[in-house]
């Protein structure tokens, strides 16, 4: 759908406000119902025995004692998981991922479950599993998992990418690369070169709610699955596949989500849950504790990356070029290519090249974290800007606005921009208070942009008109954080009725066509589309009833305000029809009425921001505070401002804790040693300021009001806009994420001893 | 596998219930008297997602064990509105925007609402470390802040 431009000028009665959500009450009173809250009858529970080793053969598992043990009702391994793959590599790694088969890859790696009467006997089950394990050599670390010596995770792999095919296996699963013109020429012709390596840690998603669901297999081949997930459609899908279901038996219903970030759009022991059902015949329940959500769920990538950009003493890059190296757990992924593609996407280049390795380590399978990849090749590539801006003697604004990518620039991933808004948040940040207020000693500041692509993909709705003209809207995509409020606002708008009028819920896979889940910042994107268009649909109904009620011909009745209106003279004592008065008479003008929309929601236009930060950094404990945080990003429109603003804000947040405190601490025996709250400190209330937003809104050409997806660039820009700013606070630059207090020590220590 | 009784008052009810000597009260809560309010973000009181208050103290519920309990009074979320009226901390925090994805929801409300009944107008400091103890992974904490702040200028009449 295009952007309708008359829809600039006009004034939204709906779109732009703020109103309370309509699943709010629900979840200040408790009643909300997450994944864990929710229990069917019979209900058995679940539970998931995890390999202590980081990379061990699996030798036999005897499961007799457990199975003798009263009150255990099944015992599932591998064998109860057949592989249905058939070739298909992306899914046996994820069957594999969910229940180890002849190797666990990975401290927390899944190799038996239970399901049993309660919590006490299934505990007891797994300690009367007994698994031979034969343990090998284990490799965590992104760099020295690439290097000839390391020990191979799967002797099956032989870099993707590359030609020609290398003939010795290795942990290096794919090269990927992008960019245009010529990097060494245009190093060339540079004045000034900076050059710098960088490493970021794995960090993980840390939604509050753990994983769970609630698993019921009947004896028809019939199964339930209520779920906390991003997307249920995909998990139906996923969990079909991997069991050898058929689709259409498998009725999968999204919870309440305690936030995900990405981290619930893999199934991770979904499948096992309904292995435990089918095996033990009644429903089961499977809920991951906080410490199994760190051994065996969703870390982003750890990386290693290296960065060159040359420019001319005018401040013009003339060449730029990264390697970047991510980590992705036991199975091939595309994170470094993401990397890769993002890295110089904020810049107008002429020569440009960036490669993405993907490598294979002894770490849990990596899932996508908002924005997956973008933060740390964007730390990588905004300090190595930052530096040249220094080196210029240019103001870092300046340097970025003299080579921000506009509409018509080719970004160095490929396609050729439309308008977009990067260059509008760097204006903001140069005009922004923030960027101009004094700061005094040991306190630095920093600035970064940041880019997302978005995603669209499929989507649809139903908007069902009931008998008292008020409307129930069905959608597909996941609500992980307001969209209900934000579709129903849509609703409203075109229908011309009150926000109050419109219910927005998220259908089951039974009740709903398919859907792609809440990812790529593309549920408010998508689905307000999918609605507009079914509210388009259902005035066509509305207008053609109305012309029978009156009878006259439909071509002369229009829609305005929320209202049938007859034009033409000879109507004039015609009174406008309201959604009541035609819903109330559907009955008798053919049946109900609704308006349903299926579409792939092209176009979801690509995204940037801008961020500003203060920092304290106290030279005698190396700890850093945040004190002043500004963001500004283009929202395209933003539909429910107070959602758009918690988007810029929570990213920004998370963000914060990845650049200072968040990271997988790994012992020499390959086991996370801090894979709980206490030692993986996220940023707790005392540790923020305020966090200042900024809205911009440059229309996105391929939505009828210019809406763009906001979740993931948020989390874009933090990791640099702090290296920057407690590099300036210190005086040296930092280049290894997170600066903890005993790496911001050290670099203080190298910089007095060097 | 005898269990142990248990006599409480909770949200003003009086509750009896079995539970087995390792459950703890948020094992009770959410699994024997289907009280979900209170969620298990960590089950090791580090996350402030269980929350609830304990004969007048705000307390993690997962390091309380359900046998501890016999006799005391349980406050938790899903007593914290009277019948259809909402505490005023429920209406700023859904007028502020205070919530995504609501997990956190009942365990910051169970938070403020000790804050503010120990300090009716605590400052902007006071609120963050009164809070400290409640992780929220979406919000950035910003518009909770601010709910917090308006609920006790409107509970002081402001
Ligand atoms: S569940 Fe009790 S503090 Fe996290
Ligand atoms: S709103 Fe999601 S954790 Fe707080």
């Amino acid at each position: 759908m295009r952007f309708d431009a008359t829809y600039q000028d006009r004034t939204y009665k709906s779109v732009g406000t703020r109103p309370v959500r309509p699943d709010g009450v629900d979840k200040v009173t408790g009643r909300a119902r997450y994944g864990a809250d929710f229990n069917m009858p019979g209900q058995l529970v679940g539970r998931i025995l995890r390999s202590p080793h980081a990379h061990a053969r699996i030798g036999s598992i005897d499961t007799a004692r457990a199975e003798a043990l009263k009150g255990v009702k099944a015992v599932v391994t591998a064998d109860d998981l057949p592989d249905l793959s058939n070739g298909d590599q992306a899914h046996h790694d994820l069957l594999d991922n969910c229940m180890a088969r002849s190797t666990a890859f990975y401290d927390g790696h899944a190799v038996a479950a239970v399901a049993a009467v309660d919590a006490r006997t299934a505990r007891q089950a797994l300690k009367l599993i007994e698994v031979s394990y034969e343990v090998l050599p284990h490799v965590v670390d992104v760099d020295e998992a690439m290097l000839p010596s390391a020990p191979v995770l799967h002797d099956t792999i032989f870099t993707d990418g590359v030609d020609p095919r290398p003939t010795t296996s290795s942990n290096v699963a794919a090269r990927s690369e992008f960019g245009h013109g010529d990097v060494d020429a245009g190093l060339a012709a540079a004045d000034v070169i900076v050059e710098r390596s960088f490493k970021t840690e794995q960090t993980h998603q840390g939604y509050i709610e753990p994983h769970a669901c609630v698993a019921s297999v009947n004896s028809d081949g019939t199964a339930e699955l209520w779920v906390c997930t991003q997307g249920h459609f995909v998990y139906r899908q996923k969990c079909a596949d991997l069991l050898g279901m058929d689709v259409s038996k498998l009725r999968v219903t999204s919870s309440e989500i305690g936030g995900g970030f990405g981290g619930k759009t893999h199934v991770w022991m979904e499948p096992v849950a309904l292995a435990l059902s089918r095996k033990a015949g009644r429903p089961v329940k499977l809920v991951m504790s906080r410490e199994e959500v760190f051994r065996a769920s969703g870390p982003t990538s750890a990386t290693s990356i290296d960065v060159i950009i040359g420019a001319r003493h005018d401040g013009t890059i003339t060449a730029a070029s990264a390697e970047l190296r991510y980590s992705c757990g036991p199975y091939a992924e595309l994170w470094a290519e993401l990397g890769a593609m993002t890295s110089f996407a904020c810049y107008d280049l002429q020569n440009v090249k960036t490669v993405g390795y993907e490598v294979l380590v002894n770490r849990p399978k990596t899932a996508a974290y908002r924005a997956p990849s973008a933060p740390m090749a964007a730390f990588a590539v905004e300090s190595v800007v930052d530096e040249l801006a220094q080196k210029l003697g240019m103001d870092p604004i300046a340097f970025r606005i003299k080579n921000a990518a506009r509409e018509g620039t080719r970004s160095s991933y490929g396609p050729v921009y439309g308008p977009i808004g990067i260059r509008p948040t760097l204006d903001a940040a140069q005009a922004h208070p923030h960027m101009h207020a004094p700061l005094g000693p040991n306190k630095g500041r920093g600035m970064a942009c940041g880019f997302w692509f978005n995603f669209g993909g499929q989507t649809c709705t139903d908007l069902n008109v009931n008998a008292d003209g008020t409307v129930t809207l069905a959608v597909g995509t996941v609500d992980v954080g307001g969209s209900r409020a934000s579709l129903s606002l849509v609703a409203a708008e075109e229908l011309g009725i009150p926000y109050e009028h419109v219910r927005a819920v998220v259908a089951d896979t039974a009740t709903l066509g398919y859907n792609d889940m809440t990812d790529g910042s593309r549920g408010t994107f998508s689905s307000s589309m999918a609605t507009i268009s079914a509210s388009r649909n259902a005035i066509e109904v509305m207008r053609s009833r109305a012309a029978m009620m009156w009878d006259i011909p439909v071509e002369e009745v229009i829609w305005e305000d929320g209202h049938a209106k007859a034009i033409g003279a000879s109507y004039g004592n015609l009174a406008p029809l309201s959604v009541r008065e035609i819903a109330e008479a559907s009955g008798k003008t053919g049946g109900p009425i609704a308006g349903h929309s299926e579409m792939v929601a092209d176009g979801a236009g690509v995204s940037f921001a801008t961020h500003i930060c203060d920092v304290e950094v106290d030279p005698e404990t190396g700890s850093t505070r945040i004190l002043r945080y500004t963001v500004i990003q283009d929202a395209g429109k933003a539909v429910h401002p107070d959602y758009v603003e918690g988007q810029y804000q929570g990213g920004a947040a998370q963000g914060i804790g990845w650049a200072l405190n968040e990271e997988y601490v790994y012992g020499a025996d390959g086991r996370l040693q801090n894979p709980g709250f206490l030692d993986y400190r996220i940023p707790v209330c005392s540790d923020l300021p305020m966090i200042d937003t900024q809205i911009l809104e440059i229309p996105n050409p391929s939505h009828p009001y210019g809406v763009r997806g906001v979740g993931e660039t948020s989390i874009v820009p933090p990791l640099a806009a702090i290296a920057n700013a407690v590099s300036n606070a210190v005086g040296v630059r930092m280049t290894h994420i997170p600066m903890s207090p005993p790496r911001i020590l050290a670099a203080l220590d190298a910089r007095t001893k060097g | 596998m005898s269990g142990l009784a248990v006599s409480a008052t909770i949200n003003g009810d009086e509750v009896e219930y079995l539970c087995q000597a390792e459950e703890t009260l948020l094992d009770v809560l959410r699994n024997r008297l289907g009280l979900t309010g209170a969620k298990e973000g960590c089950g090791t009181g580090d996350c402030g997602a269980c929350s609830v208050v304990l004969d007048g103290k705000l307390v993690c519920s997962c390091l309380v064990l359900g046998a501890e309990v016999q006799g005391a009074t349980v406050e938790t979320i899903e007593g914290m509105a009277k019948g259809d009226t909402l505490h005023p901390l429920q209406t700023k925090f859904l007028e502020h925007a205070a919530l995504q994805c609501g997990i956190c929801t009942p365990g910051f409300l169970m938070a403020a609402k000790a804050l503010l009944d120990a300090n009716p107008d605590p400052t902007e400091e006071e609120i963050r470390f009164g809070l400290a103890g409640n992780l929220c992974r979406c919000t950035g904490y910003d518009k909770i802040v601010r709910a917090v702040q308006a609920a006790a200028l409107e509970i002081n009449g402001g």
